[in-house]
């Protein structure tokens, strides 16, 4: 890979920092009057997830990471890893539980996911903002309560857990926000 | 492809509203305006200041440099007449953009014939009050400022202790570097964001190994070079000095730069021999700085982005 100057440091610029993958998210130029020149890097570590503020010398350099995202289906786990398909090409690609962490509760079949590869191998899934889901078990529903406040815990085929009110039934397909893990509004009835 | 401009239009009357009290405050002081060429034989030797290059054309036989500040002609001027002068000019500096930096800004310079740095600073402080409006003053030695905010003495503390004391409240990753690259650190990252509750600030009196083009004399036992620096709002506005003047220490000091480049792996500068001529003829006893204009007119119209107060950034130009 390249290497790039903080000159060329950019919000979404993918570098490789103490031999992690990281993704440039701020970069301010920092000058004491007649002073050496510095900048100032906010980076977030695309392995954990942490985000590291790091003052290089100006004109430094880190080497580029081969990171790219690409949208892919779900297809299927086998208990150790889930199996995504790039739908253009076919090529399967196997993520590991750490790569699908932030996905899991989310991840249904045929559904389309933003894949961070590093280094060719799925670093990161992330789920699309909403996703629609089938309640598989929740308390029967209260005719008629569309109204007021109130809500029970309803599961969901993908085995995640969420807050409803009280009116939805097991069966129904809800929406939900994957960032918050919130109920948004009922899809359909079954 | 955006056309159009970075500033509102306000915010371009107020440049020509700024610029035209700048002109009032030297008038009424008979401090003459001069223009210098921007586009110099010579560069800077400074190692933390890189000019940008103008390689070709019919009326060049060498590469020019676009200057990065109109002292060394200023001085020139000063060694013939000896008389104040001011310029505001168009100034250059490879590599320094961000949000308070532009690689082509404007500078305001000027030199007093007679006057020490702290009878320069008192007329620094008035003409900022005169275009941005009163504003508490503070004045604080640089070795004052260390010892109150981080409890360490910047002449004396060894660079392993600078380095603990840096590393202790910045991610420093793999930097290394002399004594002044740990002081710069500290300066910008810690000790210039608690100036912004400050109002109106100078600092003076700075490592001698920091005195650029100052005068360096012994104070409280160390030597320190009659450099100040003017923060308003925490935002470094002015860089002046209490000039050398003395040839012999101006061409060592350049040799010095030239040697510091060269271990960093920088171009050597060839050294301006037009500006060492005219200090051996003889410049006056002088004081002489430079001011950021579009940072004041950052601090007069309230941007925090310098992009907001150019009729066009770098990116737009």
């Amino acid at each position: 890979m390249a290497n790039y100057s903080t000159n060329d440091f950019r919000s979404g610029l993918k570098v490789i920092l103490d031999g992690e993958p990281c993704s440039i998210l701020d970069n301010e130029f920092v000058k004491p009057g007649k002073g050496q020149a510095f900048n100032r890097v906010k980076l977030r570590n695309l392995n954990t997830g942490r985000v590291w503020e790091r003052t290089f010398r100006s004109g430094e350099t880190l080497e580029g990471a081969d990171v790219i995202d690409l949208t892919m289906e779900y297809l299927y786990t086998d208990g150790e890893f889930w199996y995504f398909m790039e739908p253009d090409t076919f090529e399967q690609h196997r993520a590991d539980e750490k790569a699908v962490a932030d996905a899991l509760n989310w991840l249904k079949e045929q559904e389309r996911f933003e894949i961070t590869l590093y280094n060719g191998a799925p670093l990161i899934v992330t789920p699309p903002n909403f996703v629609e889901l089938e309640i598989v078990e929740t308390d029967p529903g209260l005719k008629g309560d569309t109204a007021q406040g109130g809500s029970k815990p309803a599961t969901l085929s993908t085995g995640a857990v969420v807050k409803v009110p009280l009116f939805i039934n097991q069966g129904e397909v809800i929406r939900v926000d994957t960032r918050s893990g919130e109920y948004q509004n009922r899809v359909s009835k079954s | 492809m955006g056309w159009q401009p970075s500033a509102k239009l306000d915010t371009l009357r107020a440049r020509a509203g700024l610029l035209g009290r700048i002109r009032n405050f030297f008038a009424s002081r008979e401090i003459l305006e001069v223009e210098t060429p921007l586009l110099c034989n010579a560069g800077v030797t400074d190692p933390a200041l890189e000019p940008l290059t103008v390689e070709r054309g019919s009326s060049i036989a060498e590469s020019r440099f676009l200057q990065t500040s109109p002292e060394y002609a200023m001085k020139r001027l000063l060694a013939s007449h000896g008389q104040p002068i001011f310029q505001l000019a168009k100034a250059f500096r490879d590599g320094e953009a961000g949000a308070r930096h532009n690689p082509e800004f404007t500078i305001l310079e000027w030199y007093r014939p007679g006057f020490d740095h702290h009878e320069l600073m008192a007329e620094v402080a008035e003409l900022v009050r005169y275009c941005i409006g009163g504003r508490e003053l503070h004045t604080y030695s640089y070795r004052q400022l260390f010892r109150e905010l981080l409890s360490v003495d910047p002449f004396t503390a060894t660079v392993a202790e600078l380095q603990a004391l840096a590393s202790s409240r910045i991610d420093t990753g793999t930097l290394t570097g002399d004594k002044d690259l740990w002081l710069d650190l500290l300066m910008s990252h810690v000790v210039e964001p608690q100036l912004a509750t400050r109002d109106m600030c100078f600092v003076h009196d700075y490592p001698a190994s920091q005195a650029a083009l100052a005068q360096i004399s012994e104070v409280d036992g160390v030597q320190v070079g009659h450099r100040f620096e003017l923060y308003v709002d925490g935002l470094e506005l002015a860089n002046g000095y209490r000039e050398l003047t003395d040839p012999a220490e101006q061409r060592l000091r350049f040799d010095r730069d030239n040697l510091q480049r060269r271990d960093r792996g920088l171009a050597q500068r060839p050294l301006d021999e037009r500006l060492l001529a005219a200090m051996a003829h003889g410049l006056p006893q002088c004081s002489g700085v430079a001011l950021g204009v579009d940072r004041l007119l950052m601090l007069a119209s309230g941007h925090a982005d310098i992009r907001d107060v150019l009729a066009f950034d770098w990116a737009r130009a």
